[in-house]
Protein backbone atom coordinates (compact mmCIF):
# COMPACT_ATOMS: atom_id res chain seq x y z
CA UNK A 1 0.00 0.00 0.00
CA UNK A 2 1.98 2.88 -1.14
CA UNK A 3 0.45 6.46 -1.33
CA UNK A 4 0.78 8.22 -4.55
CA UNK A 5 -0.14 11.26 -3.43
CA UNK A 6 0.35 13.07 -0.54
CA UNK A 7 -0.95 15.90 1.06
CA UNK A 8 -0.08 17.51 4.39
CA UNK A 9 -1.42 20.52 6.18
CA UNK A 10 -2.15 22.74 2.72
CA UNK A 11 -3.41 26.03 3.48
CA UNK A 12 -4.46 28.45 0.90
CA UNK A 13 -6.33 31.80 1.58
CA UNK A 14 -8.25 34.23 -0.65
CA UNK A 15 -8.34 37.91 0.53
CA UNK A 16 -8.24 36.45 3.87
CA UNK A 17 -10.84 34.02 3.50
CA UNK A 18 -9.54 30.95 4.57
CA UNK A 19 -10.07 28.52 2.29
CA UNK A 20 -8.33 25.84 3.02
CA UNK A 21 -7.49 25.43 6.51
CA UNK A 22 -5.06 22.82 6.81
CA UNK A 23 -5.61 19.94 4.62
CA UNK A 24 -4.14 16.33 5.10
CA UNK A 25 -4.66 13.33 2.59
CA UNK A 26 -3.55 10.84 1.08
CA UNK A 27 -4.50 8.74 -2.45
CA UNK A 28 -3.33 5.18 -2.27
CA UNK A 29 -1.80 4.31 -5.69
CA UNK A 30 -4.04 2.75 -7.68
CA UNK A 31 -7.27 3.40 -6.23
CA UNK A 32 -10.46 5.33 -7.55
CA UNK A 33 -10.71 7.57 -4.16
CA UNK A 34 -13.98 9.71 -4.10
CA UNK A 35 -13.89 13.44 -2.91
CA UNK A 36 -17.13 14.98 -1.38
CA UNK A 37 -18.36 17.34 0.66
CA UNK A 38 -21.15 20.28 0.94
CA UNK A 39 -20.21 23.59 -1.58
CA UNK A 40 -17.30 25.55 -0.16
CA UNK A 41 -15.74 22.21 1.68
CA UNK A 42 -12.64 23.45 -0.53
CA UNK A 43 -12.67 20.56 -2.80
CA UNK A 44 -12.17 22.90 -6.13
CA UNK A 45 -9.26 24.74 -4.64
CA UNK A 46 -7.88 21.60 -3.27
CA UNK A 47 -7.41 20.38 -7.10
CA UNK A 48 -6.71 23.61 -8.04
CA UNK A 49 -3.66 24.01 -5.32
CA UNK A 50 -1.83 20.28 -6.47
CA UNK A 51 -2.30 20.89 -10.18
CA UNK A 52 -0.45 23.58 -9.60
CA UNK A 53 -2.69 26.38 -10.91
CA UNK A 54 -2.47 28.64 -7.69
CA UNK A 55 0.39 27.67 -5.04
CA UNK A 56 -0.75 26.61 -1.38
CA UNK A 57 0.32 29.02 0.96
CA UNK A 58 1.46 26.64 3.41
CA UNK A 59 2.08 23.17 3.38
CA UNK A 60 3.28 20.24 1.48
CA UNK A 61 2.24 18.68 -1.79
CA UNK A 62 4.22 15.17 -2.59
CA UNK A 63 3.60 13.41 -6.20
CA UNK A 64 5.05 9.59 -6.31
CA UNK A 65 7.16 10.62 -3.16
CA UNK A 66 8.91 13.94 -4.55
CA UNK A 67 7.47 17.09 -3.24
CA UNK A 68 5.98 18.88 -6.05
CA UNK A 69 4.49 21.78 -3.81
CA UNK A 70 5.64 24.71 -5.88
CA UNK A 71 5.29 22.72 -9.47
CA UNK A 72 4.31 24.24 -12.51
CA UNK A 73 1.23 23.00 -14.05
CA UNK A 74 2.97 22.07 -17.36
CA UNK A 75 5.36 20.04 -15.20
CA UNK A 76 2.90 18.24 -12.77
CA UNK A 77 1.39 16.83 -16.24
CA UNK A 78 4.84 15.66 -17.47
CA UNK A 79 5.13 13.46 -14.28
CA UNK A 80 2.22 12.06 -14.83
CA UNK A 81 -0.52 14.22 -12.49
CA UNK A 82 -3.58 15.28 -15.04
CA UNK A 83 -6.68 17.02 -14.51
CA UNK A 84 -9.97 18.00 -15.39
CA UNK A 85 -11.96 21.37 -14.84
CA UNK A 86 -15.34 21.22 -13.51
CA UNK A 87 -16.29 23.64 -16.26
CA UNK A 88 -15.34 21.70 -19.73
CA UNK A 89 -13.19 23.88 -21.11
CA UNK A 90 -11.51 23.73 -24.26
CA UNK A 91 -9.35 25.33 -27.12
CA UNK A 92 -12.46 26.70 -29.33
CA UNK A 93 -10.81 26.96 -32.86
CA UNK A 94 -9.19 23.13 -32.42
CA UNK A 95 -10.66 20.13 -33.87
CA UNK A 96 -11.32 17.69 -31.29
CA UNK A 97 -8.83 15.58 -32.78
CA UNK A 98 -6.26 18.16 -32.18
CA UNK A 99 -7.29 18.21 -28.93
CA UNK A 100 -6.67 14.77 -28.49
CA UNK A 101 -3.45 14.37 -30.53
CA UNK A 102 -2.07 17.11 -28.70
CA UNK A 103 -2.47 15.98 -24.82
CA UNK A 104 0.07 13.65 -26.19
CA UNK A 105 3.01 13.45 -24.12
CA UNK A 106 6.40 13.52 -25.56
CA UNK A 107 6.23 14.84 -28.72
CA UNK A 108 9.79 16.29 -30.21
CA UNK A 109 8.22 17.84 -32.80
CA UNK A 110 7.40 20.55 -30.43
CA UNK A 111 10.54 22.10 -30.31
CA UNK A 112 11.28 25.03 -33.00
CA UNK A 113 13.82 23.56 -34.50
CA UNK A 114 12.63 20.23 -35.17
CA UNK A 115 9.01 21.44 -36.78
CA UNK A 116 10.68 23.91 -39.07
CA UNK A 117 13.49 21.32 -40.52
CA UNK A 118 11.69 17.98 -39.91
CA UNK A 119 12.54 15.23 -37.79
CA UNK A 120 11.82 11.33 -37.92
CA UNK A 121 11.32 11.09 -34.30
CA UNK A 122 8.93 13.98 -34.93
CA UNK A 123 6.93 11.93 -37.47
CA UNK A 124 7.18 8.71 -35.72
CA UNK A 125 5.68 10.14 -32.73
CA UNK A 126 3.06 11.99 -34.74
CA UNK A 127 1.82 9.11 -36.30
CA UNK A 128 1.52 7.19 -33.43
CA UNK A 129 0.06 9.95 -31.50
CA UNK A 130 -2.83 10.44 -34.28
CA UNK A 131 -3.12 6.28 -34.27
CA UNK A 132 -3.78 6.88 -30.35
CA UNK A 133 -6.18 9.55 -30.26
CA UNK A 134 -8.09 7.51 -33.06
CA UNK A 135 -8.38 4.45 -30.54
CA UNK A 136 -9.29 7.40 -27.79
CA UNK A 137 -12.05 8.87 -29.82
CA UNK A 138 -13.45 5.76 -30.78
CA UNK A 139 -13.94 4.59 -27.12
CA UNK A 140 -15.28 7.63 -26.23
CA UNK A 141 -17.61 7.57 -29.27
CA UNK A 142 -16.19 10.75 -30.53
CA UNK A 143 -15.32 9.53 -33.60
CA UNK A 144 -18.00 11.04 -35.45
CA UNK A 145 -17.22 14.61 -34.26
CA UNK A 146 -13.02 14.63 -35.12
CA UNK A 147 -12.83 17.43 -37.35
CA UNK A 148 -15.22 19.46 -35.36
CA UNK A 149 -14.33 22.68 -33.26
CA UNK A 150 -14.17 22.64 -29.45
CA UNK A 151 -16.38 25.42 -29.86
CA UNK A 152 -19.18 23.18 -31.80
CA UNK A 153 -19.75 20.23 -29.37
CA UNK A 154 -22.53 19.71 -26.78
CA UNK A 155 -22.15 19.83 -23.30
CA UNK A 156 -21.57 15.61 -23.00
CA UNK A 157 -19.24 15.54 -25.53
CA UNK A 158 -16.95 18.26 -24.15
CA UNK A 159 -17.24 16.43 -21.05
CA UNK A 160 -16.11 13.34 -22.76
CA UNK A 161 -13.21 15.04 -24.44
CA UNK A 162 -12.35 15.93 -20.80
CA UNK A 163 -12.03 12.52 -20.33
CA UNK A 164 -10.05 11.97 -23.78
CA UNK A 165 -7.62 14.89 -22.70
CA UNK A 166 -6.54 13.02 -19.95
CA UNK A 167 -6.41 9.52 -21.53
CA UNK A 168 -3.99 10.87 -24.01
CA UNK A 169 -1.84 11.99 -21.87
CA UNK A 170 -0.85 8.71 -19.98
CA UNK A 171 -1.21 9.62 -16.80
CA UNK A 172 -0.42 8.11 -13.49
CA UNK A 173 -2.81 9.81 -11.89
CA UNK A 174 -6.20 12.06 -12.74
CA UNK A 175 -8.00 14.23 -10.66
CA UNK A 176 -11.32 14.78 -12.06
CA UNK A 177 -13.42 18.02 -11.09
CA UNK A 178 -17.25 16.54 -11.79
CA UNK A 179 -17.27 15.13 -14.47
CA UNK A 180 -20.36 13.92 -14.85
CA UNK A 181 -21.75 17.13 -13.74
CA UNK A 182 -24.92 18.40 -15.99
CA UNK A 183 -24.68 15.29 -18.25
CA UNK A 184 -28.18 12.92 -18.80
CA UNK A 185 -28.17 9.83 -16.70
CA UNK A 186 -27.36 7.49 -19.49
CA UNK A 187 -24.35 9.18 -20.26
CA UNK A 188 -23.13 9.83 -16.78
CA UNK A 189 -23.62 5.94 -16.91
CA UNK A 190 -21.03 5.77 -19.39
CA UNK A 191 -18.52 7.95 -17.97
CA UNK A 192 -18.71 6.28 -14.84
CA UNK A 193 -18.11 2.91 -17.27
CA UNK A 194 -15.04 4.89 -18.59
CA UNK A 195 -13.18 5.60 -15.23
CA UNK A 196 -14.04 2.07 -13.71
CA UNK A 197 -12.32 1.20 -17.14
CA UNK A 198 -9.43 3.25 -16.32
CA UNK A 199 -9.12 2.93 -13.17
CA UNK A 200 -8.42 -1.19 -13.77
CA UNK A 201 -5.98 -0.07 -16.24
CA UNK A 202 -3.73 1.34 -13.43
CA UNK A 203 -4.60 4.90 -13.45
CA UNK A 204 -5.30 6.36 -9.82
CA UNK A 205 -7.96 8.47 -9.52
CA UNK A 206 -9.43 11.06 -7.40
CA UNK A 207 -12.70 12.09 -7.87
CA UNK A 208 -15.23 15.04 -7.12
CA UNK A 209 -18.42 14.24 -7.09
CA UNK A 210 -22.06 15.23 -5.57
CA UNK A 211 -24.06 12.30 -6.90
CA UNK A 212 -23.73 9.91 -4.00
CA UNK A 213 -24.46 7.12 -6.06
CA UNK A 214 -21.63 7.46 -8.46
CA UNK A 215 -19.72 7.79 -4.95
CA UNK A 216 -21.29 4.76 -3.42
CA UNK A 217 -20.84 2.81 -6.79
CA UNK A 218 -17.36 3.78 -7.76
CA UNK A 219 -14.81 5.09 -4.82
CA UNK A 220 -13.17 3.20 -2.36
CA UNK A 221 -12.51 5.09 -0.18
CA UNK A 222 -14.34 8.26 0.35
CA UNK A 223 -12.35 11.89 1.82
CA UNK A 224 -14.97 13.84 3.17
CA UNK A 225 -13.91 17.70 3.57
CA UNK A 226 -15.97 20.44 5.31
CA UNK A 227 -14.57 23.85 6.05
CA UNK A 228 -11.67 23.63 4.83
CA UNK A 229 -10.49 20.54 6.24
CA UNK A 230 -10.62 16.93 5.76
CA UNK A 231 -13.56 15.78 7.85
CA UNK A 232 -12.95 12.10 7.69
CA UNK A 233 -11.79 9.00 5.09
CA UNK A 234 -13.34 5.55 4.91
CA UNK A 235 -15.71 3.19 2.97
CA UNK A 236 -19.04 5.11 1.46
CA UNK A 237 -21.67 3.00 4.20
CA UNK A 238 -18.91 3.88 7.10
CA UNK A 239 -18.91 7.87 6.04
CA UNK A 240 -22.49 8.23 5.05
CA UNK A 241 -23.36 6.98 8.68
CA UNK A 242 -21.01 9.05 10.30
CA UNK A 243 -22.90 11.78 12.35
CA UNK A 244 -20.46 14.05 11.60
CA UNK A 245 -21.02 14.11 8.36
CA UNK A 246 -24.43 14.57 8.36
CA UNK A 247 -24.10 17.57 10.24
CA UNK A 248 -21.60 19.11 7.62
CA UNK A 249 -23.83 18.44 5.10
CA UNK A 250 -27.21 19.05 6.25
CA UNK A 251 -26.50 21.39 9.62
CA UNK A 252 -26.14 20.42 13.51
CA UNK A 253 -29.11 19.39 15.14
CA UNK A 254 -30.05 21.87 18.22
CA UNK B 1 4.63 53.22 -64.91
CA UNK B 2 6.24 49.61 -64.98
CA UNK B 3 8.77 51.19 -62.45
CA UNK B 4 5.89 52.33 -60.57
CA UNK B 5 4.17 48.84 -61.20
CA UNK B 6 7.33 47.40 -60.04
CA UNK B 7 8.18 49.69 -57.07
CA UNK B 8 4.42 48.49 -55.78
CA UNK B 9 5.38 44.98 -55.76
CA UNK B 10 8.31 45.19 -53.89
CA UNK B 11 7.06 47.10 -51.52
CA UNK B 12 3.80 44.41 -51.10
CA UNK B 13 6.51 41.87 -50.82
CA UNK B 14 7.88 43.59 -47.82
CA UNK B 15 4.45 43.88 -46.04
CA UNK B 16 3.74 40.35 -47.34
CA UNK B 17 7.00 39.60 -45.05
CA UNK B 18 5.63 41.78 -42.23
CA UNK B 19 2.44 40.34 -42.10
CA UNK B 20 3.98 36.58 -42.15
CA UNK B 21 5.65 37.72 -39.11
CA UNK B 22 1.85 39.36 -37.56
CA UNK B 23 0.93 36.12 -38.14
CA UNK B 24 3.37 33.82 -36.44
CA UNK B 25 3.16 35.53 -33.21
CA UNK B 26 -0.28 37.14 -33.83
CA UNK B 27 -2.24 34.57 -35.80
CA UNK B 28 -0.30 31.67 -33.97
CA UNK B 29 0.24 32.03 -30.58
CA UNK B 30 -1.79 35.03 -30.31
CA UNK B 31 0.25 37.81 -28.97
CA UNK B 32 -0.94 41.18 -30.24
CA UNK B 33 2.22 42.58 -31.47
CA UNK B 34 1.49 46.57 -32.01
CA UNK B 35 5.30 47.16 -32.11
CA UNK B 36 5.58 45.45 -35.53
CA UNK B 37 7.14 48.97 -36.70
CA UNK B 38 9.63 48.76 -34.18
CA UNK B 39 11.37 45.45 -35.27
CA UNK B 40 10.87 46.69 -39.16
CA UNK B 41 12.95 49.60 -37.99
CA UNK B 42 15.86 47.89 -35.72
CA UNK B 43 16.43 45.60 -39.18
CA UNK B 44 16.78 48.60 -41.41
CA UNK B 45 19.28 50.84 -39.16
CA UNK B 46 21.13 47.28 -38.36
CA UNK B 47 21.78 46.53 -41.60
CA UNK B 48 22.23 50.10 -42.78
CA UNK B 49 24.87 50.83 -40.06
CA UNK B 50 26.34 47.55 -40.95
CA UNK B 51 27.04 47.96 -44.08
CA UNK B 52 27.73 51.48 -43.95
CA UNK B 53 30.39 50.48 -41.60
CA UNK B 54 31.78 48.05 -44.47
CA UNK B 55 30.48 44.91 -43.57
CA UNK B 56 29.54 43.20 -47.47
CA UNK B 57 24.80 43.16 -47.51
CA UNK B 58 24.57 39.73 -47.16
CA UNK B 59 26.23 40.12 -43.36
CA UNK B 60 24.45 43.11 -42.84
CA UNK B 61 20.99 41.48 -43.54
CA UNK B 62 22.22 38.54 -41.35
CA UNK B 63 22.87 41.28 -38.97
CA UNK B 64 19.27 42.19 -39.11
CA UNK B 65 17.84 39.17 -38.43
CA UNK B 66 20.10 38.64 -35.59
CA UNK B 67 19.34 42.27 -34.17
CA UNK B 68 15.86 41.41 -34.59
CA UNK B 69 16.21 38.15 -32.63
CA UNK B 70 17.46 40.21 -29.65
CA UNK B 71 15.30 42.29 -29.77
CA UNK B 72 12.16 40.09 -29.77
CA UNK B 73 13.88 38.45 -26.80
CA UNK B 74 13.85 41.60 -24.37
CA UNK B 75 10.42 43.15 -25.26
CA UNK B 76 9.17 38.81 -24.48
CA UNK B 77 11.35 38.99 -21.64
CA UNK B 78 9.65 42.80 -20.59
CA UNK B 79 6.82 41.47 -21.37
CA UNK B 80 6.06 38.04 -19.65
CA UNK B 81 3.67 38.86 -17.77
CA UNK B 82 0.85 40.64 -20.61
CA UNK B 83 -1.39 39.95 -22.32
CA UNK B 84 -4.01 41.23 -24.90
CA UNK B 85 -4.69 44.78 -24.43
CA UNK B 86 -1.91 45.44 -22.06
CA UNK B 87 0.97 43.67 -24.81
CA UNK B 88 -0.26 45.64 -27.09
CA UNK B 89 -0.23 49.04 -25.01
CA UNK B 90 3.63 48.07 -24.69
CA UNK B 91 4.78 46.91 -27.42
CA UNK B 92 3.15 49.72 -29.50
CA UNK B 93 5.39 51.45 -26.55
CA UNK B 94 8.27 49.67 -28.02
CA UNK B 95 7.86 50.53 -31.40
CA UNK B 96 7.78 54.52 -30.41
CA UNK B 97 10.95 54.20 -28.20
CA UNK B 98 13.11 52.87 -31.28
CA UNK B 99 11.83 55.57 -33.36
CA UNK B 100 12.61 58.11 -30.95
CA UNK B 101 15.92 56.64 -30.35
CA UNK B 102 16.70 56.91 -33.76
CA UNK B 103 15.29 60.21 -34.18
CA UNK B 104 17.80 61.50 -31.14
CA UNK B 105 20.43 59.33 -30.90
CA UNK B 106 22.46 61.67 -33.60
CA UNK B 107 25.81 59.65 -33.25
CA UNK B 108 24.66 56.47 -33.99
CA UNK B 109 21.50 57.37 -36.65
CA UNK B 110 22.13 60.73 -37.91
CA UNK B 111 18.73 61.83 -36.94
CA UNK B 112 16.22 63.15 -38.19
CA UNK B 113 18.36 63.56 -41.87
CA UNK B 114 18.79 60.06 -41.74
CA UNK B 115 21.57 57.02 -43.16
CA UNK B 116 21.52 57.83 -46.94
CA UNK B 117 23.41 55.98 -49.42
CA UNK B 118 22.64 52.85 -47.96
CA UNK B 119 24.34 50.02 -50.70
CA UNK B 120 21.70 48.73 -53.11
CA UNK B 121 22.97 45.21 -54.15
CA UNK B 122 24.19 44.99 -58.13
CA UNK B 123 22.69 48.32 -58.68
CA UNK B 124 25.67 49.36 -60.51
CA UNK B 125 25.96 45.88 -62.30
CA UNK B 126 22.69 45.81 -63.47
CA UNK B 127 21.07 49.35 -64.06
CA UNK B 128 18.30 51.18 -62.33
CA UNK B 129 15.56 49.24 -64.13
CA UNK B 130 17.03 45.87 -63.91
CA UNK B 131 18.04 46.28 -60.29
CA UNK B 132 14.09 47.54 -59.56
CA UNK B 133 13.12 43.97 -61.83
CA UNK B 134 15.55 41.66 -59.42
CA UNK B 135 15.22 43.25 -56.33
CA UNK B 136 11.52 42.44 -56.55
CA UNK B 137 12.06 39.40 -57.46
CA UNK B 138 14.06 38.90 -54.30
CA UNK B 139 11.93 40.45 -52.48
CA UNK B 140 9.14 37.99 -54.27
CA UNK B 141 11.05 34.83 -53.40
CA UNK B 142 12.20 35.45 -49.84
CA UNK B 143 8.53 36.00 -48.97
CA UNK B 144 8.18 32.86 -50.27
CA UNK B 145 10.42 30.82 -48.87
CA UNK B 146 9.54 32.20 -45.15
CA UNK B 147 5.56 31.57 -45.91
CA UNK B 148 6.81 27.48 -46.83
CA UNK B 149 8.44 27.81 -43.57
CA UNK B 150 5.97 28.99 -41.42
CA UNK B 151 3.04 26.97 -43.00
CA UNK B 152 5.33 24.05 -42.05
CA UNK B 153 6.11 25.59 -38.70
CA UNK B 154 2.10 25.86 -38.69
CA UNK B 155 1.18 22.64 -39.36
CA UNK B 156 3.68 21.09 -37.20
CA UNK B 157 3.17 19.75 -33.49
CA UNK B 158 4.94 23.49 -32.43
CA UNK B 159 1.87 25.16 -34.46
CA UNK B 160 -0.37 23.12 -33.07
CA UNK B 161 1.15 23.76 -29.32
CA UNK B 162 1.37 27.43 -30.18
CA UNK B 163 -2.46 27.51 -31.26
CA UNK B 164 -3.43 26.46 -28.30
CA UNK B 165 -1.51 28.81 -26.06
CA UNK B 166 -3.42 31.26 -28.29
CA UNK B 167 -6.76 30.08 -27.23
CA UNK B 168 -6.38 29.54 -23.57
CA UNK B 169 -2.73 30.00 -21.91
CA UNK B 170 -3.74 28.29 -18.71
CA UNK B 171 -5.54 25.08 -20.07
CA UNK B 172 -2.36 24.64 -22.53
CA UNK B 173 -0.38 24.35 -19.23
CA UNK B 174 -2.48 21.91 -18.32
CA UNK B 175 -2.14 19.84 -21.51
CA UNK B 176 1.83 20.04 -20.58
CA UNK B 177 2.82 22.47 -22.59
CA UNK B 178 5.75 24.81 -22.00
CA UNK B 179 3.83 28.33 -22.42
CA UNK B 180 6.86 30.20 -21.94
CA UNK B 181 8.86 28.76 -24.20
CA UNK B 182 6.36 28.85 -27.19
CA UNK B 183 6.07 32.35 -26.23
CA UNK B 184 9.21 33.05 -26.39
CA UNK B 185 10.06 31.39 -29.52
CA UNK B 186 7.16 32.77 -31.65
CA UNK B 187 8.00 36.39 -30.57
CA UNK B 188 11.61 35.73 -31.86
CA UNK B 189 11.40 34.63 -34.64
CA UNK B 190 8.75 37.11 -35.73
CA UNK B 191 10.72 39.86 -34.95
CA UNK B 192 13.57 38.56 -36.43
CA UNK B 193 11.41 37.98 -39.69
CA UNK B 194 10.28 41.74 -39.29
CA UNK B 195 13.71 42.75 -38.83
CA UNK B 196 14.75 41.13 -42.14
CA UNK B 197 11.64 43.05 -44.03
CA UNK B 198 13.40 46.05 -42.47
CA UNK B 199 16.69 45.27 -43.87
CA UNK B 200 15.55 44.61 -47.66
CA UNK B 201 13.63 47.80 -47.43
CA UNK B 202 16.79 49.47 -46.50
CA UNK B 203 18.80 48.20 -48.80
CA UNK B 204 15.93 48.81 -51.88
CA UNK B 205 15.30 52.36 -50.81
CA UNK B 206 19.04 52.97 -49.86
CA UNK B 207 17.52 55.68 -47.40
CA UNK B 208 16.12 55.28 -43.83
CA UNK B 209 14.66 57.69 -41.41
CA UNK B 210 13.17 57.49 -38.43
CA UNK B 211 9.97 58.81 -40.81
CA UNK B 212 9.54 55.57 -42.35
CA UNK B 213 8.52 53.68 -39.09
CA UNK B 214 5.30 55.42 -38.08
CA UNK B 215 2.95 53.45 -36.04
CA UNK B 216 0.45 53.72 -39.09
CA UNK B 217 2.69 50.67 -40.87
CA UNK B 218 1.47 48.32 -38.23
CA UNK B 219 -1.84 48.91 -38.98
CA UNK B 220 -1.60 48.34 -42.31
CA UNK B 221 -0.28 45.20 -41.81
CA UNK B 222 -2.77 44.14 -39.25
CA UNK B 223 -4.97 45.10 -41.89
CA UNK B 224 -3.44 42.52 -44.19
CA UNK B 225 -3.53 39.87 -41.91
CA UNK B 226 -7.09 40.18 -40.72
CA UNK B 227 -7.95 40.53 -44.55
CA UNK B 228 -5.69 37.94 -46.04
CA UNK B 229 -6.92 35.61 -42.71
CA UNK B 230 -5.60 35.31 -39.27
CA UNK B 231 -3.81 32.08 -38.30
CA UNK B 232 -3.32 31.01 -41.64
CA UNK B 233 0.07 31.82 -43.54
CA UNK B 234 -0.93 31.87 -47.11
CA UNK B 235 -3.53 34.54 -46.12
CA UNK B 236 -0.66 37.05 -44.71
CA UNK B 237 1.39 36.49 -47.84
CA UNK B 238 -1.45 37.10 -50.16
CA UNK B 239 -3.00 40.11 -47.72
CA UNK B 240 0.57 41.77 -47.54
CA UNK B 241 0.35 41.84 -51.61
CA UNK B 242 -2.92 42.79 -51.52
CA UNK B 243 -3.08 45.58 -48.96
CA UNK B 244 -0.16 47.38 -50.71
CA UNK B 245 -2.08 46.92 -53.80
CA UNK B 246 -5.05 48.21 -52.49
CA UNK B 247 -3.14 51.27 -51.02
CA UNK B 248 -1.98 52.41 -54.04
CA UNK B 249 -5.14 52.01 -56.05
CA UNK B 250 -7.02 54.00 -53.59
CA UNK B 251 -4.79 57.08 -54.72
CA UNK B 252 -6.24 56.51 -58.23
CA UNK B 253 -9.64 55.74 -56.96
CA UNK B 254 -9.66 59.33 -54.98
CA UNK B 255 -8.00 61.03 -57.86
CA UNK B 256 -10.97 60.75 -60.54
CA UNK B 257 -13.30 61.77 -58.13
CA UNK B 258 -14.48 64.89 -59.40
CA UNK B 259 -14.29 68.59 -57.65
CA UNK B 260 -12.21 68.12 -54.90
CA UNK B 261 -9.01 69.66 -54.06
CA UNK B 262 -5.99 67.86 -53.42
CA UNK B 263 -6.51 68.10 -49.64
CA UNK B 264 -9.68 66.67 -49.57
CA UNK B 265 -8.23 64.04 -52.27
CA UNK B 266 -5.69 62.97 -49.89
CA UNK B 267 -8.29 62.78 -46.80
CA UNK B 268 -10.84 60.83 -48.86
CA UNK B 269 -8.22 58.06 -49.38
CA UNK B 270 -7.59 57.61 -46.06
CA UNK B 271 -12.02 57.35 -45.59
CA UNK B 272 -12.00 54.61 -47.90
CA UNK B 273 -9.01 52.81 -46.46
CA UNK B 274 -10.84 53.10 -42.88
CA UNK B 275 -14.07 52.06 -44.86
CA UNK B 276 -12.79 48.84 -46.58
CA UNK B 277 -10.97 47.54 -43.27
CA UNK B 278 -14.70 47.73 -41.60
CA UNK B 279 -16.09 46.17 -44.65
CA UNK B 280 -13.59 43.54 -44.11
CA UNK B 281 -14.43 42.87 -40.78
CA UNK B 282 -18.29 42.96 -41.19
CA UNK B 283 -18.58 40.99 -44.67
CA UNK B 284 -15.55 38.56 -43.57
CA UNK B 285 -14.28 38.47 -40.37
CA UNK B 286 -12.27 35.07 -40.50
CA UNK B 287 -10.58 36.36 -43.77
CA UNK B 288 -10.53 35.45 -47.40
CA UNK B 289 -8.18 31.95 -46.52
CA UNK B 290 -10.10 31.35 -43.39
CA UNK B 291 -7.93 29.45 -40.48
CA UNK B 292 -8.22 25.73 -41.62
CA UNK B 293 -8.00 22.87 -38.97
CA UNK B 294 -5.92 20.22 -40.15
CA UNK B 295 -8.32 17.13 -40.44
CA UNK B 296 -7.97 14.15 -38.81
CA UNK B 297 -6.11 11.00 -40.55
CA UNK B 298 -8.85 8.30 -41.50
CA UNK B 299 -7.41 4.48 -40.92
CA UNK B 300 -8.89 2.10 -43.43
Amino acid sequence: MTELLEVSAATRAFYGVEVLRGVDLAVRKGSLTGLIGPNGAGKSTLFNVVSGLYPADGGAIRFKGADVTRAAPDELVRAGLVRSFQLARGFPKLSVFQHLVLHGRDQPGEGLAAALFGSAAARRREQALGEKALAVARRLKLESVLDNLAAALSGGQKKLLEIGRALMAEPEMILLDEPMAGVNPALAREIAAHLRALNAEGVTILLIEHDMGVIRELCDPVIVMAEGRVLTEGGFAAVAADPRVQEAYLGRRR
Amino acid sequence: MLAYLIFTLTIGGIYALLALALNLVWGGAGLVNLGLAGFFAVGAYASALATGAGAPILIGWGAAILAGLLAGFLVTFATLRLRDDYLAIVTLGFAEIVRLVALNERWLTKGADGVSGVRAPFKAELGVAGFNFFYLTLVAAIACLVWLALRRLDLSPWGRAAKAVREDQELARFAGKRVLRIKFEAFAVSAAIAALAGALYAHFTSYVSPDHFQPLITIYVFLAVTAGGVGRPLGALVGGYGVVLFLEATRFLAGMTPGLAPVQVAALREIVIGASLLAVLHLRPQGVFAERPPKAPRLP
